[in-house]
């Protein structure tokens, strides 16, 4: 059957279409004026134009971390594919699957230092999962689909297609090649099974077993984390997550034991350190989890479930590592552990459970209430208040306001909550709130965010207000880049090097410049009248929450110390001098 | 540090220790010969801070469009372990194979060495290019260019003897390697 060809630009939207699309984050130029031509012609994609290139990608992020799906963008050649490369940088990081088109010049012209151009295959190669540059027009739908199934399959991540104009303007059939085996990149799901027997095997001896989950979770889908948390139930066994894991397990289940890590919950950590069988399953052994690598966890058996190989024994030796997707891995585990008809060691783990009763009992985010001044968890207490009952989403930026929201607000979905964290991209949370929100337009969704962070991306107020989209940016104003500060406080002497937030805008006239509404708290007593009203208000709103300048986040495990070495407080007596090892790392 | 039994997933993962010394492999990685793809595979290693001390790279099939990277690294067994791990995770990469591990492996590199001198020295450089089975692939009046092959070790002993015998240049493939048998 002879097909009919189409240019190259319609080429590229029928496949769009035929991967599910049905929005686009963008910003034209003109190496991509063909595709647009072919998206004003149609009306199965809406097109959200961005103000700033980063912010498509983080907006694509937000919607790919919201809905489960891929997350696209479409941007011009040359400056277009140069502002891309900090959200790729983000999404490679996070596993999030992007697929981001990019306009190049005409194929004749690439390597002559043409108008606008750049080697953009060449940036992004370190910053993508894979990327392509299509020269001839019959490899054009092949590599759109590939990108889609290479964006989400194994480990997610971004991919970029790198579309000269020429190609985009010449004529082709249309085939479609969604669902085809690719060549070469298979990564398995199911998991050794003799593999999963040992894990099992080591869960059922288990005297101090720790379950230590991670954004795979998220990434294997609702139903992997609806199946693991049956699974976590079943044994009894605590549970910890990542900063990337949270909303995989639910935060209020009695079994969670909060965040892990750097800013991690104190019962979390030591949990961490004294169990004897850790269960991972699809969290990497961060940096900001492990603490001082020799020190991590001495005594326990690692099990270690995740889909990248290249994860596994990478910065811990793990002792038993199972290669494969978390839903088919906890799906097998389930199996066994229930034809196996395993019962923990009942008393053992009460045991257990008294110790982690007894660290969480130190109640290790206690801090200084006050009258005088708004403290920022004292904030983001009263908006959890608020809201809990609604189908909310999170996003934030990144410093302390970050790791309050992830400390203070509980997520009992995956799904729920985008947070830059293994970039920690400062201007990511704008951009992916309103990503959120075109997937979930009826849902409310926040950004919490600092007044330095927001200022990074701030332009992308002009996109929420011509798509009328209703995010809620809450800023705890403490007028210092306080994740910054709060370091120079504590390892440099108190010498605040350029980190205060100087020549500040009057953030509700700035939403009000945009067309937004602004709102502002300053006194405590003004707290829930005003986040009362921003949840009333239908559009975008920007709350402008003063906060103490000086507040510190805690607990915190300085750097390049263990994690029973956690700084729990101000007044934390049994704090160390930061070693000059520590000093070096981030 | 911690020792414990080490319990291996498949053949994939030796659980071992950092600290352990560096030892030196020869990977083999059958890709698609497809634009960018050398420089996937060297962004890798100089990105993540991988030694390359040689890397071949030709079509070896050219009906499936397949090229053959022959790759002599060195680090710790959880380097290497991360190397080939990485490797497997690129897009257009068919198979990894570490030949240094898995079965017995030949390994060959060829030189072309330019020797020049007269006299006795001129005589004895000849004397040695036929132990070690090298020929005379080009010659003037006071010049030899030797083609020689053979493993890495044997490459190097040949150039060091030609040392001072008027060696003034040298060009070398790299390793290129097999694994013995019938297998594929
Ligand atoms: C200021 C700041 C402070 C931070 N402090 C902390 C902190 O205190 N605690 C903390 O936890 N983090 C913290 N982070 C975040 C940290 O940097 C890392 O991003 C985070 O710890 C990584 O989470 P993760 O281990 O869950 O891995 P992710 O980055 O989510 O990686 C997911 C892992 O799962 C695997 N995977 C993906 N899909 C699947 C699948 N389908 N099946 C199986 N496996 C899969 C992947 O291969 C990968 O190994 C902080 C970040 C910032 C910016
Ligand atoms: C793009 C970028 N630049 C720099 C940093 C380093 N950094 C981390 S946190 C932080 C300060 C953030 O300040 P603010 O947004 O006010 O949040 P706070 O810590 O005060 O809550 C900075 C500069 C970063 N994470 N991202």
């Amino acid at each position: 059957m002879a097909v009919e060809p189409i240019t190259g630009a319609e080429i590229i939207v029928k496949a769009l279409i035929d991967q599910g699309v049905d929005v686009i984050f963008g910003y034209p130029g003109g190496a991509v004026l063909p595709l647009y031509d072919a998206l004003f012609k149609q009306n199965r994609i809406k097109h959200i134009l961005v103000r700033h290139e980063q912010a498509a990608v983080h907006a694509a992020e937000g919607y790919a971390r919201s809905t489960g799906k891929v997350g696209v963008v479409l941007v011009t050649s040359g400056p277009g594919a140069t502002n891309a490369v900090t959200g790729l940088t983000d999404a490679l990081m996070d596993s999030i699957p992007i697929v981001c088109l990019t306009g190049q010049v005409p194929t004749h012209l690439i390597g002559n230092d043409a108008f606008q151009e750049a080697d953009t295959t060449g940036i992004t190669r370190p910053c993508t999962k894979h990327n392509y540059l299509v020269k001839a027009i019959e490899d054009l739908s092949r590599k759109v689909h590939e990108a889609f199934y290479v964006a989400k399959s194994g480990r997610p991540g971004p991919v970029v297609i790198d579309l000269p104009k020429d190609i985009q303007q010449a004529k082709y059939e249309y085939v479609n090649h969604a669902g085809q085996k690719h060549r070469s990149y298979n990564p398995p799901v199911r998991p050794d099974r003799a593999q999963v027997e040992k894990a099992i095997e080591a869960m059922a001896h288990a005297k101090r077993p720790l379950f230590y989950i991670g954004g795979g979770c998220i990434n294997s889908g609702p139903q992997a984390c609806a199946l693991l948390t049956e699974f976590v139930r079943m044994t009894g066994f605590p549970c910890t997550q990542t900063l990337m894991g949270l909303g995989a397990f639910p935060g209020s289940d009695p079994l969670s034991l909060g965040m892990v890590g750097m800013h991690g919950m104190y019962e979390s950590n030591l949990a961490m350190h004294d169990c004897d069988v850790m269960i991972n399953i699809g969290a990497r052994f961060d940096d900001r989890v492990t603490g001082k690598l020799t020190a991590f966890s001495p005594g326990s058996k690692k099990i270690h479930v995740d889909i990248d190989p290249s994860s596994i024994n990478k910065n811990i030796r793990v002792d038993i590592p199972v290669v494969g997707d978390v839903g088919h891995v906890v799906e097998e585990m389930m199996r066994i552990w229930k034809a196996r008809q395993i019962k923990p060691d009942a008393k053992a783990l009460s045991t257990w459970w008294d110790q982690i009763n007894k660290w969480r009992a130190r109640d290790c985010l206690k801090y200084r209430p006050s009258e005088q001044v708004i403290k920022p968890q004292y904030a983001l207490q009263r908006l959890y208040a608020a809201i809990k009952d609604k189908d909310f989403y999170i996003t934030t930026e990144v410093g302390q306001h970050q790791m309050w929201a992830a400390q203070f607000l509980k997520f009992e979905q995956p799904n729920h909550w985008m947070t830059s964290g293994g970039l920690g991209t400062m201007g990511y949370g704008l951009p992916a709130a309103y990503g959120v929100q075109v997937a979930h337009p009826e849902s409310l969704v926040i950004d919490v965010a600092g007044e330095a962070s927001i200022m990074m991306n701030i332009q992308e107020m002009s996109t929420l207000v011509q798509y009328r989209l209703p995010v809620k940016i809450f800023i705890l104003n403490n007028k210092w880049m306080g994740m910054v500060r709060q370091w120079q406080e504590l390892l440099h002497g108190g010498r605040y090097s350029e980190s205060y937030s100087d020549a500040l805008p009057d953030f509700v006239k700035l939403a009000e410049a945009f067309g937004a509404k602004g709102l502002r708290a300053e006194k405590v007593g003004e707290l829930d009248d005003v986040i009362a009203k921003m949840l009333a208000t239908p559009g975008p709103v920007i709350v402008d929450c003063a906060v103490d300048e000086r507040e510190n986040c805690f607990p915190m495990i300085p750097s390049g110390a263990a994690h029973n070495e956690m700084l729990l407080g101000p007044d934390d007596q049994s704090a160390k001098p930061i070693s000059e090892e520590g000093m070096v790392l981030v | 540090m911690s020792e414990r039994s080490n319990t291996r997933g498949g053949t994939e993962f030796l659980a071992v220790s950092k600290d352990d010394l560096s030892e030196r492999h020869t990977i083999s990685v059958l890709v698609d010969n497809e634009a960018g793809v050398l420089a996937r595979v060297i962004g890798l290693f100089s990105g993540r801070g991988y030694n390359i001390e040689s890397l071949t790279v030709a079509e070896t099939d050219v009906s499936k469009h397949l090229s053959r990277i022959t790759v002599v690294t060195s680090g710790t067994p959880m380097i290497i372990e991360q190397i080939k791990n990485q490797l497997r995770r690129l897009v257009p990469v068919h198979k990894v194979t570490d030949l240094t591990v898995e079965g017995p492996s030949l390994e060959r590199e060829m030189a072309l060495v330019k020797v020049q001198g007269t006299g006795e020295k001129r005589v004895e450089s000849m004397r040695i290019a036929d132990i070690f089975r090298a020929h005379v692939v080009d010659a003037t009046i006071e010049s030899f260019v030797f083609e020689m092959t053979g493993s890495t070790e044997k490459v190097n002993a040949f150039i060091n003897l030609m040392q001072p015998l008027g060696l003034i240049d040298v060009s070398r493939t790299g390793v290129v390697a097999i694994a013995r048998g019938p297998e594929a």
